[in-house]
């Protein structure tokens, strides 16, 4: 295996699918209309908590 | 789903019982064999006390014949009881062997002339305590706690958490036992040998069917962004666990191995390992518990759901990549070094965006702040936690490492994190958590509280600063060169010099440990007369 | 797929975690077996003697590495200092490394032949009798425990059982035949032509003055042979590694 080949494979194609896996994370926890089920989401650990 | 309703809860029957009383002892009865046959003294003292354990089990089990099945309605509140008293214990123990250990380098008289008494034995057991005893039933217990809040179910498959948190705790003795005794694969914070590597596995995998099987039965369509973390660090962990340690014994009888790997390629994977001990055993696992208990403790949602996601999910993938900055300039291929520098560097970026969120979570509620310590003592966690991810992406540029590495600055980085922000997440939590538990409004004394924050908010910050000092001198005067161009400084004139500050940090260690102890007799007065309190499934919190 | 459905779904976000753990130490880890330029080819690397094996083992056990590396990098003042920077090559019969991550104490991955028997026996039994500033522990009990030759060549056994980077074991049938008695000619530095043919430039002598094998022979017996095997006159740098 020779080091020539992996250094141009991560200068090129392992770059850009670790730049798309980003662009993807970023693009699910942003899609239009996730902030109410969010806000809901978000709620959990408070519900049933009217004591403290 | 087919595989939810798959879990049930196993209800003890005679049959079963009968089954798990003889698998206990036959393992008894091969661990005694084991022990009768052993090759050195250590395997035997540690195949006896496997005896004993299962003995025990064996003994517990027997005596639950028969009785009537204990109430199963609610949660499982005791084992996060259990846990949470075991938490404090070995958090102690773990602190005052590390006084122990500064002592030692500060004067060497501390050194006896006892085999087991020795630095190089006695600092695996501080770093052992204070990670896997201390920490790890830290995140056993929250996990168990928040797993089943944020689900609203029972944990999982009945008595499988005990044999959990119980196995967990025989780990840390054989571990810790072995140290002494001198059985150790010389691999940092992986030090325990192949039967002690092999029992941990098997409680890790019945660890991760407990959570991941409640995480099956939630009756919350959502999993909330704590579980994900708690899940990808006992994952994560397992993985890097299995593959660090293997090794070959030299003999079943025995307690020597030899590791699978050699050289360049073991310094690899211990630091991939090493390095993710910290980023999934000592972040991942302490972010699920912020994202549960700040919320909890400020009585407000996290800051931005979004931005958790993000967190998770860049976290993850950019932590496992930075193992090889601990291998600046060494015989590792370059390659390999760049790589571990450049995502080290990117990983500054979802370390900041977890802090942003767990502080900016007190948006509006900054005043709580002024009368809540705990809560105090929360956020001052998560402030050291931005301090130690702003200073490793930069301690793992090669350059600053070239200095720091080999030196007293990587010690005080790692207190920082460890003291700062694990120590003081995981009290945090405790001290929100042991009250409800024991069905108090409140913890005895928030005066107390407060003045552990103090105590040990200074003490880091004398810790960290001494070790900023002396490292950054070491490191200075080893490369010093005189007039003549010659070396300015023999090495033991530079252990000389680190003298005052060796004494300086066994004192803010010290003050660490004053403050955990005023904590222990807070919780005392806290739970003394009280009574356990369990709730029914369904309620998130406690009830005050 | 939205990300609901991973929050929604306990399974799946278990998979996509771990699918994404698995990468760094793949990418990482993996081409160092493979790729031809990890190890640099040197002249001298052998695996070592059985008394230095054993050595070998009392340095772990008694966590030597948490104070000393034995990694020199290649910087001016630590070359001048420890010596020539240190090799891939020279671990690679290290099972495990010991490459260490703090120098409490100085690097000790040259210090083979850098002091006499006497002064290290001197040293591991009480370190302020001969650097006053030391403020390393005492190893004295070394010196008590005997080692039994009996059955050693178990260990190299084991050794020819991991991965020796292609190479085949580490040692052969009659290293594993001789073990015991290499350990003994090792120890005492008598009879050792078998030893010095096995593991060539070898060093054999009584290392701690007492007629019995101790633990702090075999100590020495590895300090004294560390750094020493590859033969730098012959040595050429891979500057694209």
């Amino acid at each position: 295996m020779h080091y020539n080949f992996m250094r141009e494979l991560a200068d090129s194609w392992g770059l850009l699918a670790m730049f798309l896996f980003f662009i993807g994370v970023v693009g699910f926890a942003f899609r239009p209309g996730s902030k109410t089920i969010y806000e809901e989401v978000a709620r959990i650990p408070l519900q049933n908590d009217s004591e403290d | 789903m087919g595989l939810e309703s798959r879990v049930q809860q196993a209800s003890p029957s005679g049959g079963g019982a009968m089954l798990m009383m003889s698998l206990w002892g036959v393992l008894a009865l091969l661990a005694i064999t084991m022990g009768a046959k052993a090759e050195d003294t250590p395997f035997a003292i540690h195949m006896f006390i496997f005896a004993a354990a299962a003995i025990l089990a064996l003994v517990f089990k027997a005596r639950s014949f028969g009785q009537p099945a204990p109430d199963a309605s609610g949660y499982n509140d005791d084992i996060v009881r259990w846990g949470a008293l075991i938490t404090l214990f070995w958090g102690v123990v773990g602190l005052l062997v590390g006084v122990v250990i500064a002592l030692q380098l500060a004067y060497p008289a501390w050194n006896p002339d006892l085999e087991w008494f020795n630095f190089g034995r006695l600092r695996p057991l501080h770093t052992s305590a204070v990670i896997f005893a201390f920490g790890g039933n830290a995140l056993l217990t929250t996990s168990f706690y928040v797993v089943q809040r944020t689900n609203r179910t029972r944990l999982a498959l009945g008595n499988l958490a005990w044999f959990v948190f119980w196995g967990y705790q025989l780990f840390i003795v054989l571990a810790a036992t072995g140290y002494l005794l001198g059985v150790t694969e010389g691999r940092e914070y992986a030090e325990p040998e192949w039967y002690i590597d092999i029992w941990i596995t098997v409680v890790w995998v019945a660890y991760f069917l407990v959570f991941f099987g409640t995480l099956l039965q939630r009756k919350e369509p959502h999993i909330y962004v704590a579980n994900w973390f708690y899940l990808a660090f006992i994952v994560t962990i397992a993985m890097l666990h299995i593959v660090n340690n293997l090794s070959i014994p030299v003999s079943v009888f025995g307690s020597k191995s030899y590791a699978l790997f050699s050289g360049v390629q073991d310094a690899l994977t211990q630091w991939w390992y090493g390095h993710n001990a910290v980023g999934f055993f000592l972040t991942a696992g302490f972010l699920g518990m912020m994202y549960f208990f700040i919320p909890k403790r400020a009585n407000r949602p996290v800051y931005s759901y979004r931005l958790s996601i993000v967190h998770f999910w860049s976290l993850i993938f950019l932590y496992i990549w930075a193992g090889p900055h601990h291998l600046h300039y060494t015989a590792l291929p370059d390659w390999a070094q760049t790589l571990g520098m450049v995502f080290s560097i990117m990983l500054w970026m979802p370390s900041w965006g977890g802090m942003i969120n767990g502080l900016m979570t007190l948006s509006g509620a900054w005043d709580k702040l002024r009368t809540d310590p705990v809560l105090r003592m929360m956020v001052i966690s998560v402030a050291f936690y931005g301090m130690s991810t702003f200073e490793g992406p930069m301690m793992s540029i090669k350059s600053v490492n070239s200095l720091s590495h080999y030196t007293d600055w990587t010690i005080g980085h790692v207190h920082s994190g460890a003291l700062g922000w694990v120590g003081m997440i995981s009290m945090g939590a405790l001290y929100h958590l042991i009250p409800r538990l024991w069905g108090r409004k409140e913890v005895y004394s928030l005066r107390l509280v407060s003045w552990h924050v103090w105590l040990a908010t200074l003490g880091i910050v004398i810790y960290a600063s001494a070790m900023w000092v002396s490292g950054i001198m070491q490191g200075l005067m080893w490369r010093e060169y005189d007039a003549n161009g010659f070396l300015a400084y023999s090495f033991v004139e530079t252990v000389e010099a680190m003298h005052p500050y060796y004494v300086i940090r066994a004192m803010g260690g010290a003050l660490f440990l004053v403050g955990a102890l005023i904590m222990v007799y807070n919780i005392y007065r806290t739970i003394r007369g009280a009574q356990p309190v369990s709730q029914p499934v369904g309620m998130v919190s406690a009830p005050a | 797929m939205k990300h609901e459905t991973i929050e929604k779904n306990a399974t799946l976000l278990l998979i996509l975690s771990f699918l994404l753990v698995t990468v760094g130490g793949l990418v990482q880890i993996v081409p160092l077996f493979y790729l031809q330029n990890t190890i640099e080819k040197v002249e001298g690397m052998r695996p070592y003697a059985p008394l230095e094996l054993a050595g070998r083992n009392v340095y772990i056990r008694e966590g030597c590495y948490v104070c000393h590396s034995q990694m020199i990098r290649p910087f001016r003042d630590e070359v001048e200092r420890y010596g020539h920077y240190s090799l891939a090559a020279e671990s690679e019969f290290d099972h495990p490394f010991q490459w260490g991550s703090k120098r409490t104490g100085p690097d000790l991955a040259r210090v083979g032949g850098k002091y006499s028997d006497e002064w290290h026996r001197e040293h591991l039994s009480n370190p302020r009798n001969v650097v006053p500033e030391s403020i390393m522990p005492g190893y004295a009990f070394l010196s008590a425990k005997e080692i039994d030759p009996k059955g050693y060549g178990r260990n190299l056994a084991a050794l020819n059982l991991t991965i020796n980077n292609g190479n085949g074991a580490m040692y052969r049938p009659e290293d594993l035949d001789n073990a015991e008695a290499d350990l003994v000619a090792q120890a005492t530095g008598e009879q050792t032509e078998g030893l010095l043919q096995r593991y060539p430039k070898a060093v054999a002598r009584n290392f701690d003055g007492d007629p019995r094998i101790t633990e702090m022979d075999a100590l020495i017996a590895y300090l004294q042979v560390l750094g020493t095997m590859v033969d730098f006159s012959t040595f050429k740098a891979d500057m694209s590694r």
